[in-house]
């Protein structure tokens, strides 16, 4: 067996460009999403959502509903009343509110009609009495509002989470630095905004058996819930995932509509399809969440970090779904990019009247990520170092543990800054807007100890501080950031010792190959990836192979297209069966050919001799000649991640398989007249360990620069006040998010690092070049007009009105100026590798000693 | 009251006769009546695009036009763009270049490229950029898609244009 399919011989599809194995149908309009499904006697289902952000339901009257001619179900809470959830420990969902609804939008009651126009008049019908309870509207609130509580758990009054973690001694790193610093940014909650709503259809056949097809990202875990709330054996369900129209992590959870259709379909004995509308997923949402941070750093004279303290704080909303693990990957990952030799984390998620949050794109970093990569950029103007440069030098090291026990592996982010620099003549274009003092910090909270005159006496290497030396226009800016994003979680939601992946390959006497695996094509390519790797190994044309996924009844199980996971770890377990099956053939094929076994080789649609490759046998002779000898042929492969180093409470979430790391150059040109800034272009190097195909890896690249534009420049959740919490905007056109016109130039370099866990070499590309955008900008925006927007989105107002504090000689920036009193329970302590530790915590009683 | 209104078309060069409820849309009358799915939806308030076909060549918002406004015209659907199972330029490039990733939008972003490239051969990024502005998609940003209209166009005008190297494997 290889190592991950390298075994020296030139690759032949591995590396390659190739149309996607799906690629004609989506081009013809032929790929058939949950909605295209249509089935005979089919009937349609509406879920009533409540307009109160936060009551008690007294009351539900069905009669006139009922009495409407076409409906022919109506289902409440109590015909559901086991609780779901995608975490094991957040099982705080029903598919209808019992007793109480949590958010505007919290379904109710579900109709199953003859057609979408009675559904819609009869959910219409239904009556609810309602009694308000208090609303808990923010960060702020959700802290101070003890009760009422939205839920009956969690870590008092409506913290829904909180956490605290020590990696070494803080205090005695920040004792070392010669300068510290503290920053307070926000990170405004935004939505994935699929092209695709969320639909599901689902059927209850005459043998009892269900089957559920759905737009999901996750049909494992789907399973997993209707098993648990339809109370009926999993082995009698069967989940089958459509292509997905768009996903970015907004698909993950299982859904209500998902269970509400199953239930009604087994009562109706019909199939139920249940399509939401646009304005419906945004209140479904499960995305990013907003983040009120501070971070404070404390570093040596040439930017070298010795201790960092990060704080979040997450507006969950309504309800758990990934929030702990948000919680925890909003300080995960700070540690991945350059040296942090000492951390602590302090977290807390609180509930709110809002949609529920939960992972999008990058999952609870691009938070941390914005604020760490703004805040090195003050850093930087500070020390008068370079920002490139400075984070250039103090890069973590390949096959290194950091701090916070992630192992990290290949690591191309050097190569990656080098060439965004050289790129982006970021050299010749980069300098240090002459405005505010350099040393005397005037950000709010911002404190500096350490040598001053130390500081003041380095050698300028940027341009002078206080001098004016623009290399751009006013008004022309370039900025920069890093970022780092894991391939897979080291850790599955369950916690077992079962793969996380697998994959079963069947070949046929006629040479055809199929393979299987439960992973879901959402857009990135995942179906062809595997039929890539299956190719490559087989000696085969990747469009000969049937490639069947997604079907928790024919495909083994893969966890999900969520954590980037998906190359690696379904590549891992296709290579595994694919070289099994190679095996079999290889022994049958040089009994044949009456040569060695290491001298058989596959490619072409031939297994050959490699001494005289015009001595073989076809493909498809091949296999007869092996099922001759062994039976059918059918082989399977599973991935496991390695085990994690960290072992304390919370080590679950950070470690991975491989990191991918990423930097990016954006220059914009800012209005100071209007505020209005116009990202021209970014230059994006990705390290992706190998590419497997390289064209859809720059796709992943240039639709993640995509998103992060969005999100810095527009895209926010925003909601009324005045104890409504309705959402302003739920429609596609007033959630501005960029069009042709919006959207820059993107400059992609791919790096390939390759990592020793990667199928080939491969690691992820899907979410971790979105998460060096918004600070680039952020970063660009101060370079070009001399304010820093510690705010996300960056939009024209928040510019204009740092323009005129600017103007009026006071602090040069927007954003939150303090963050709320909290009491942190006492830290967990670690000892970091580099002090000996072990990966566990230190036992509390000698904290104390 | 209930009375379905009756009407013939072209729909994709074939003619097409159908009954539905007068108040459905072109959309629903093609997804749900006609059975044609290759048209999408992702709003069905005219702000994204995904629905788009081409009604006399132009490119409408199907979610936004009555079924019973098409009476005697003719409708081209995503299904109508390749002929006899040999793909339009436009889906050739769409897959050669991966500008369809998930593909919900792609049958509205081909319908408004044809409709651009049949009135103006030989359009800069600019006249792209424009004709395309009323489509959204997610996956892409948009680059890809660009690129596979410029690549469609220049062989539909026969000139010789290779893929651009940039585009498939990045800046060396």
């Amino acid at each position: 067996m290889s190592k991950n399919g390298n075994d020296g011989k030139p690759l032949n599809v591995v590396g390659k460009t190739f149309r996607k194995v799906d690629a004609r149908a989506k081009c013809t309009g032929q790929t058939k999403f949950a909605d295209d499904i249509f089935l005979p006697r089919m009937l349609y289902c509406k879920i009533l959502r409540t307009h109160e952000p936060h009551a008690l339901i007294k009351n539900i009257d069905l009669s006139k509903a009922l009495a409407l001619p076409g409906v022919f179900a109506i289902l409440t809470g109590k015909d559901l009343p086991i609780s779901y959830g995608i975490l094991p420990v957040s099982q705080d969902e029903h598919a209808l509110c019992i007793d109480k609804v949590r958010f505007i939008g919290d379904p109710v009651a579900a109709v199953a009609a003859i057609d979408e126009d009675v559904a819609f008049d009869a959910m219409n019908l239904i009556e609810v009495e309602y009694e308000r309870l208090q609303t808990i509207t923010s960060i702020e609130e959700g802290l101070l509002i003890e009760e009422p509580r939205i839920h009956d758990y969690g870590d008092g009054g409506n913290v829904h989470k909180k956490v605290s973690l020590e990696f070494g001694d803080v205090d005695e790193g920040f004792a070392e630095a010669d300068l510290i610093r503290e920053d307070i940014l926000f990170y405004e909650g935004n939505t994935h905004l699929p092209m695709e709503q969320h639909a599901a259809v689902a059927y209850f056949d005459p043998d009892q058996k269900l089957t559920l097809w759905s737009a999901t990202q996750t049909p494992h875990y789907v399973h997993r819930a209707l098993a648990k709330v339809l109370e009926i054996p999993a082995s009698h369900i069967r989940v089958i995932a459509t292509p997905n129209g768009g996903g970015f992590g907004g698909k993950s959870d299982p859904f209500n509509h998902e269970i509400v259709v199953s239930k009604l379909a087994m009562i109706t004995g019909r199939p139920v399809k249940c399509t939401l509308t646009r304005e419906e997923v945004f209140y479904c949402h499960r995305g990013r969440h907003p983040v009120l941070m501070h971070v404070k750093t404390g570093v040596k004279k040439d930017g070298a970090i010795t201790a960092m303290h990060f704080k979040s704080f997450l507006d969950g909303g309504a309800y758990g779904s990934y929030g702990v693990a948000s919680t925890f990957y909003t300080g995960a990952l700070q540690t991945v990019t350059y040296e942090v030799p000492r951390y602590k984390f302090d977290g807390l998620r609180v509930f709110t009247n809002k949609p529920p949050c939960g992972p999008k794109r990058g999952h609870g970093t691009p938070q941390p990520r914005y604020a760490l990569e703004v805040h090195l950029d003050k850093i930087a103007e500070e020390l008068n170092l370079d920002p490139a440069a400075m984070r250039r030098s103090h890069l973590v090291q390949p096959n290194s543990v950091t701090a916070n026990y992630l192992r990290i592996g290949s690591m191309g982010l050097g190569t990656c800054i080098d060439k965004v620099v050289e790129g982006s003549d970021w050299k010749d274009r980069f300098s240090w807007p002459a405005t505010g003092p350099r040393v005397i910090v005037s950000e709010p909270r911002a404190v500096v100890t350490g040598s001053t005159t130390a500081i003041e006496s380095l050698d300028p290497i940027a341009t002078a501080p206080g001098s004016d030396t623009r290399k751009l226009p006013l008004g022309k800016g370039i900025g920069f950031a890093c970022s780092s994003y894991i391939c897979g979680a080291g850790l599955p939601i369950y916690w077992n010792n079962m793969p996380q992946s697998g994959v079963q390959l069947r070949l046929d006497r006629q040479g055809g190959v199929c393979v299987m695996c439960g992973s879901v094509d959402i857009g990135q390519g995942s179906d062809s990836i595997l039929a890539y790797i299956v190719a490559e190994i087989l000696g085969i044309d990747p469009f000969d192979i049937r490639v069947i996924t997604a079907d928790t009844d024919l495909t083994p199980v893969d966890l999900g297209s969520y954590s980037s996971r998906v190359t690696l770890m379904t590549g891992n377990a296709a290579i595994q069966a694919a070289e099994r099956a190679r095996e079999l053939l290889t022994i049958a094929v040089a009994e044949k050919l009456n040569v060695p076994i290491e001298n058989v080789s596959f490619a072409e649609r031939r297994a050959f001799d490699v001494e005289n490759p015009e001595v073989g046998v076809t493909f498809a002779e091949a296999v007869v000649l092996a099922e001759s000898k062994f039976g059918t042929i059918g082989t399977v492969g599973s991935y496991t991640p390695p085990r994690s180093p960290g072992k304390y409470k919370g080590a679950g979430v950070g470690p991975s398989p491989a990191y991918s790391y990423s930097a990016a150059v954006a220059e914009v040109d800012v209005d100071p007249s209007t505020g209005i800034v116009i990202v021209e272009r970014i230059w994006i190097a990705h390290d992706v360990g190998k590419s497997i195909n390289p064209a859809l890896v720059i796709g992943q690249v240039e639709g993640s620069v995509y998103m992060g534009l969005g999100e810095i420049l527009m895209e926010e959740m925003s909601y009324r006040a005045n104890r409504n919490v309705v959402h302003k905007i739920p429609s596609m056109l007033e959630y501005k998010s960029p069009t042709t016109m919006e959207m820059c130039d993107v400059k992609t370099y791919l790096i390939e690092d390759p990592d020793p866990n990667g199928p080939f070499g491969a690691k992820e590309v899907g979410q971790g070049p979105l998460r060096p955008v918004p600070p680039a900008v952020a970063n660009a925006v101060y370079n070009a007009v001399g304010v820093r927007i510690d705010e996300v989105p960056i939009t024209p107002e928040k510019v204009l009105k740092a323009l005129r504090e600017k103007d009026r000689g006071r602090d040069a920036r927007f954003g939150p100026t303090s963050i709320p009193n909290v009491d942190w329970p006492e830290p967990l302590r670690v000892l970091t590798p580099a002090e000996g530790g072990d990966g566990r915590e230190m036992p509390r009683v000698a904290v104390h000693s | 009251m209930n009375q379905k209104a009756h009407i013939l078309f072209t729909l994709n060069g074939e003619a097409a006769e159908v009954a539905f409820a007068p108040h459905k849309t072109l959309l629903e009358v093609v997804r749900e009546d006609l059975g044609l799915t290759g048209t999408k939806h992702g709003c069905e308030l005219g702000e994204c695009g995904t629905c788009t076909v081409l009604v006399d060549g132009r490119s409408i918002l199907s979610c936004l036009m009555l079924g019973v406004d098409v009476e005697g015209r003719e409708v081209m659907s995503i299904e109508g763009m390749a002929e006899n199972g040999k793909l339009h330029p436009l889906q050739d490039t769409f897959a050669d270049l991966g500008a369809a990733q998930c593909g919900y939008c792609s049958p509205g972003f081909l319908l408004a490229a044809k409709e651009l490239i049949e009135k103006s051969p030989k359009p800069s990024r600019d006249e792209i950029k424009e004709a395309l502005s009323g489509n959204l998609c997610r996956c892409t940003g948009y680059i890809k898609i660009y690129e596979a209209v410029e690549l469609a166009a220049a062989r539909m005008r026969g000139e010789e244009m290779e893929l651009p190297r940039e585009s498939l494997y990045g800046l060396e």
